[in-house]
């Protein structure tokens, strides 16, 4: 496929004068929609009728600060929403509290059910930019790391001795970091550390309130200002929105607190095993579809104490390549041999599988004992889904055990919330072992690992997590037990469906309308995780503060968490977020977008103009040909306007 | 005729590619170059034209790995023969008889877990068998505390806390620990389990060295094996033995001429065995051999001296000598998590190097407060302290000090987690495995237990001894836990102990186990 290398320059071709007119007008505009948005988030826990987005009273409303968290406290002589009383001040502060964790529904066609289409998975498309842009990317770390060695030679002898102490030997020790292995650290992320890390304080629910900080030496120290920033939250793990201190869950946690206290004070194999505990094991074993499950403290144990128990020496793991850490040091604990396929690559793995099984264990040939294939359910970093009839058609030709890790999938995926095997109409039994964690979608902490009765009694014995570590608190799991019951709509009927297709639609949504923004996008469509891809270095820190300047959080994540390359921004969407939310990171990232230069896509990957009336999907090849549209593909280079327009409707169809 | 056909055709296609070389830019300097080179050293030409060839060569060649030597060429039918005919084992191995009485004797508890517990048989029993020392599980100030956090916090933190997972109370509780410690700063991990074992490898790499006790925990033994460190074991809390280990290490160094960090890694109180370290002695070897301390205080902090503050207090050590201080939350203090604490840039070190806190979501924000105000207590009221050595010096004259024949206590006498080991003679008269004393303890923890005290044992051994390290003869003794606790009275403990002391002794004296093991007579 040809690149065009023209693209590159068409921005920077344009008349001057023509650019920097077209830049001030869409700034002062999206000054005018973040204003609006700002102050129609306070108002909407208010009055929750004004619903449409262009409503011009709004628009010619002031801009008023998300900081003050006090502010809408003046804000209480709205017009009544009911015709009986007004709310008093004390319920409109807790409506207000309440909608600022998870947003009210604007539209009940605003949900859609998460559901793989029926086809098999095809893997996403992976657009690449011109070269301009990884030529350009690559030059601007060789002069990253030009500048750092150059600080450096000067910086170690006539800097702050300070800064440099804990790379040389001093009296005697060995200095205490390797300067080599710091230098990313000291010369790279220190440019760009307050993008990380951000203090937070509250509920990381649909808005994050953070503490705002200054750093007067470049990012060595910072002094927090005393002030507070509530942004739209689009960087917690909080898919279904249960990160909540009100409702149902936190009642029930409230609860369980005075009655249990904080700790169960003891390993599970001691006397941390009460009542709750089993409860929570049993239901989540009936959520996922297996016999019987364990649930640990922490999601990092549970994988990195699984694995010593599951395989050993003589066993072979076959991990993607993209695989959590947590799995990579798990599987290094057990003294089993590790190699890893291609992310997601059904082929290669099959070709691993074959050569491992026919060449036996190295040197002596020995078959393997057995061998365990682990895998993510969703990809964090990617936003990939497994692809799971894939694999399991491998497993019942090959015979190996099949470890499916659904930290992110896990209520975020499928039309009952079950992840990737609800997802595709797979029946759980089918798979050995399902990992996931409770931190995510939950709102809890913590880990469970589910499978059939005998390998789970036998890991009670043998999981040193279980044996040594501490159990989860009484209150995580009441929260576990709280929402999943919510999930499964036993609590407040009606309350969890909606979470899981709102989750279904925002996430649908948001990624379609990026793509028809020109970012590109990775992963699936169904995936909460939304990663768009920033390249250069410095946009890291750009799109961060540019976005933060627009009052919302996301994650932005380089190298070394990704290839040195492909530095990306991460959305993660929540059922809290609604559609003006979405909207007004739509808006935001429509702004940014033209600022700092990331509309890379080609149109490769989606972002496609709807056909004309009365052209169906089938119909578009036969279409394109009549009207010599053949191979054409358009960059996307959407109007706001647009993409909202079209956002619901197409959202809800295969994407395009 | 057709030769000369041919060899005008010929002519014609070298002047053809004559032309085109010519055309090349650049054509007319290669040409001269090697007409140059050719008349004054024809040699020289030759070798580089091989050069030429062997570089293009390497070029095309295919890249080979080394791994392939020992490969076995196979067809696809072949393999898939092979294929057909393997069969992996079971995913995972039966219950062994001893596991599967562990397993079906598990007690549930019912309710919260505090000096007196409710199991879910219906029975109220004295729980002896948790690290709720000083019941702060039922303190009422504590909970107010927690459930108003949960009131502003929600539950989970949602998020590693690199991205927006750290929450002021994170940084409040980190703030707390270590100006109760005495250390520059603290970082809060959210598990205890996990905490030494990323401290370890977020520091120690390929080539440096480790000195560690031989009788570590597991924890500590997990983070020794990911650290790819050269590991030297000394003999438990043996002094003499680890100087020999550290001059050795040190002159090994010297010869080579290079200087890599060092370390020594131990425990404040043993989990294994109970004892104590001994810290000014550690310090000395440390100063003397240029070694860092990575101290794991899990059982000592919040326990060993007159305020808590683990061993530096008790053994009036400056915690700033230590380098790393790591310990638990999830302990006596009823919150969770774990903590390192020590110097600005080692704690700053580990929030990029270390996988437990990077990779893992954030301790929740009730627990984080729970920790703070459990300290708060502690700090305010050092009497609690006094209160539950004082229930062990009361459990220790029922079970320890020669009160029982057949077990010994070889936990510190400030150690509320007291461990009861089979006598050495039992062991030798009866010919007891390692299996047939974790049976008999088992039994004795079930006979505890009808008798109304829960207490438990010591659990692990079987994934402690199948580790990876080699660490020589280092055997776990398979041992009873007795958890103290403040929140009983005199009367309430002495009465424990006695029925712990006779459950032993009815176990021990029993028929069946007794014969079992004696040779047939």
């Amino acid at each position: 496929m040809p690149r065009k290398l023209t693209n590159p320059f068409s921005t920077s071709s344009m008349p001057q004068s023509e650019r920097a007119g077209e830049r001030r007008a869409s700034h002062s505009k999206g000054n005018r929609l973040v204003g609006f948005f700002s102050s129609k988030a306070k108002e909407q826990s208010h009055s929750q009728q004004q619903s449409s987005v262009s409503s011009p009273s709004a628009m010619s409303l002031p801009t008023i600060s998300l900081s003050a968290a006090a502010a809408g406290e003046q804000h209480l002589d709205e017009p009544p929403t009911t015709l009986f009383e007004p709310p008093s001040a004390d319920e409109a502060r807790k409506e207000e509290r309440a909608a600022s964790q998870f947003g009210p529904l604007l539209h009940p066609t605003h949900r859609h059910v998460s559901q793989s289409f029926g086809q098999p998975l095809e893997t996403p498309i992976e657009d690449e930019p011109p070269y301009y842009f990884v030529l350009t990317t690559y030059l601007s770390y060789l002069i990253l790391i030009f500048c750092g060695h150059i600080r450096d030679f000067f910086g170690k002898r006539f800097g702050n001795k300070k800064h440099y102490q804990t790379l040389k030997a001093q009296n005697g020790y060995a200095p205490l970091n390797d300067d080599f292995d710091n230098f990313y650290v000291r010369r790279l992320k220190l440019r760009l550390d307050d993008c990380f890390a951000r203090p937070t304080t509250g509920v990381p629910g649909r808005f994050i309130t953070l503490m705002d900080r200054k750093s007067d030496d470049f990012n060595r120290t910072y002094k927090f200002t005393g002030t507070y920033t509530q942004t739209l939250n689009m960087s917690s793990y909080n898919y279904l929105g249960f990160a909540q201190s009100d409702g149902p869950c936190a009642d029930a946690v409230e609860e369980c607190v005075r009655k249990y206290g904080l700790s169960s004070a003891s390993p599970r194999a001691d006397s941390g095993t009460n009542d709750l505990a089993v409860e929570v094991e049993r239901e989540v074993a009936q959520f996922v579809g297996k016999p019987a499950a364990m649930v640990f403290s922490m999601g990092f144990v549970t994988n990195a104490g699984s694995f010593p128990a599951l395989v050993s020496k003589g066993c072979l793991i076959l991990s993607d390549e993209l695989n959590h850490a947590s799995i990579r040091i798990g599987a290094r604990l057990s003294g089993a041999v590790i190699r890893s396929f291609k992310h997601n690559d059904i082929g290669d793995l099959e070709a691993k599988l074959r050569e491992a099984i026919s060449q036996g264990q190295p040197r002596t040939h020995r078959p393997w004992k057995k061998i365990l294939v682990a895998v993510e359910g969703l990809y964090s970093m990617e936003g990939t889904m497994v692809d799971l009839p894939g694999v399991l058609a491998l497993k019942k030709k090959y015979k190996f055990f099949l470890y499916v890790d659904e930290a992110h999938s896990i209520g975020a995926l499928g039309p009952r919330g079950r992840g990737v095997c609800d997802y595709f109409g797979v029946d759980p039994a089918e798979i050995d072992i399902l990992m996931g964690t409770l931190t995510k979608s939950f709102g809890a902490n913590g880990g469970y690992v589910a499978a059939e009765k005998h390998i789970i009694d036998k890991l009670r014995s043998t999981n040193a997590a279980t044996l040594l570590g501490e159990s989860p608190a009484p209150s995580v799991l009441m929260q576990i037990l709280a929402s999943l019951r919510i999930i499964t709509g036993e609590l407040a009927p009606g309350q969890g469906e909606e979470r899981l297709q709102r989750i279904a639609f925002n996430s649908r949504y948001l990624r379609l309308g990026l793509k028809r923004l020109g970012y590109i996008v990775y992963g699936h469509d169904d995936s909460p995780i939304i990663p768009i891809m920033l390249y250069h270095p410095a946009k890291i820190a750009a799109f961060s503060h540019e976005m933060l300047k627009r009052k919302i959080s996301v994650v932005v994540v380089g190298y070394p968490a990704t290839p040195l390359i492909s530095s990306r921004a991460r959305f993660c969407v929540s059922s809290a977020h609604n559609k003006e939310d979405l909207d007004r990171v739509l808006a935001a990232c429509d702004e940014v977008g033209d600022i700092i230069q990331i509309k890379y896509s080609t149109g490769l990957a989606g972002g496609a103009e709807p056909l004309p009336e009365g052209v169906t999907p089938e119909m578009e090849k036969e279409w394109r040909k009549a009207n010599g549209l053949e191979g054409v593909i358009k960059p996307p280079r959407w109007k706001l306007e647009d993409v909202l327009a079209r956002g619901v409707q197409d959202a809800k169809v295969p994407l395009r | 005729m057709d030769l000369q056909d041919l060899q005008t055709r010929l002519n014609l296609f070298l002047d053809h590619a004559a032309t085109t070389f010519q055309k090349v830019p650049g054509s007319a300097v290669l040409i001269r170059y090697v007409r140059s080179s050719y008349q004054n050293d024809p040699v020289r030409s030759a070798i580089e034209l091989v050069l030429v060839i062997f570089f293009i060569r390497y070029l095309l060649s295919p890249s080979y790995s080394t791994s392939k030597v020992n490969y076995v060429k196979l067809t696809e039918d072949e393999i898939d023969e092979l294929v057909e005919e393997w069969t992996p084992e079971p995913l995972v191995a039966p219950l062994t008889p001893l596991e599967e009485t562990s397993l079906e004797k598990l007690p549930i508890l019912v309710g919260p877990s505090g000096p007196k517990s409710k199991l879910s048989t219906g029975k109220t029993v004295t729980n002896l068998a948790s690290y709720n020392f000083y019941n702060l599980n039922a303190n009422e100030q504590i909970k107010e505390k927690a459930i108003a956090t949960l009131r502003t916090y929600g539950v989970g933190p949602c998020g590693p806390p690199q991205f927006y997972g750290t929450q002021d109370v994170h940084m409040k509780a980190e703030a707390d620990i270590a100006s109760y410690l005495g250390t520059e700063k603290c970082i809060v991990y959210a598990q205890a389990f996990s905490a030494i074992s990323s401290v370890i490898p977020a520091f120690c790499k390929r080539g440096d060295v480790i000195v560690a006790d031989r009788a570590v925990n597991y924890s500590i033994r997990r983070g020794l094996e990911i650290s790819r460190s050269n590991i030297r074991w000394y003999n438990h809390n043996d002094f003499e033995d680890l100087e020999q280990v550290m001059r050795g290490v040190v002159a090994e160094q010297k010869k080579k001429g290079k200087l890599t960090r060092r370390f020594i890694v131990t425990e404040g109180l043993f989990e294994t065995c109970g004892d104590m370290n001994n810290l000014p002695k550690l310090v000395e070897l440390k100063e003397k051999y240029k070694f860092r301390i990575i101290l794991d205080e899990t059982w000592s902090f919040g326990v060993l001296g007159r305020t808590g503050r683990g061993l530096t207090e008790h053994q009036n050590v400056d915690p700033t000598q230590i380098d790393m201080i790591v310990g638990s939350l999830a302990g006596p203090l009823c919150a969770g998590g774990g903590f390192c604490a020590g110097d600005g840039d080692v704690v700053e070190h580990q929030r990029i190097a270390a996988a437990a806190y990077t990779f893992s979501a954030a301790l929740p924000a009730m627990l984080a407060m729970t920790a703070s105000e459990s300290l708060n207590v502690l700090q305010s009221n050092p009497e609690i302290l006094a209160g539950c050595r004082e229930n062990v010096r009361l459990l220790r004259g029922q079970l320890a000090e020669g009160r029982s024949e057949w077990v010994v206590c070889t936990s510190a006498a400030e150690n509320p987690v007291q461990l009861l080991v089979l006598r050495e003679e039992v062991v030798r008269a009866r010919r007891l495995e390692l299996e047939d004393q974790e049976r008999l303890l088992q039994e004795c923890v079930d006979e505890a237990l009808a008798n109304g005290v829960l207490i438990t044992r010591l659990k692990g051994m079987s994934i402690s001894t199948h580790n990876s390290l080699k660490d020589g003869s280092w055997i776990v003794q398979p041992a009873l836990k007795v958890c103290v606790t403040s929140g009983l009275s005199k009367k309430d403990i002495e009465k424990a102990g006695q029925t712990i002391r006779h459950a032993i002794t009815k176990v021990m004296t029993k028929k069946g186990n007794n014969k079992l093991n004696l040779p047939a007579a």
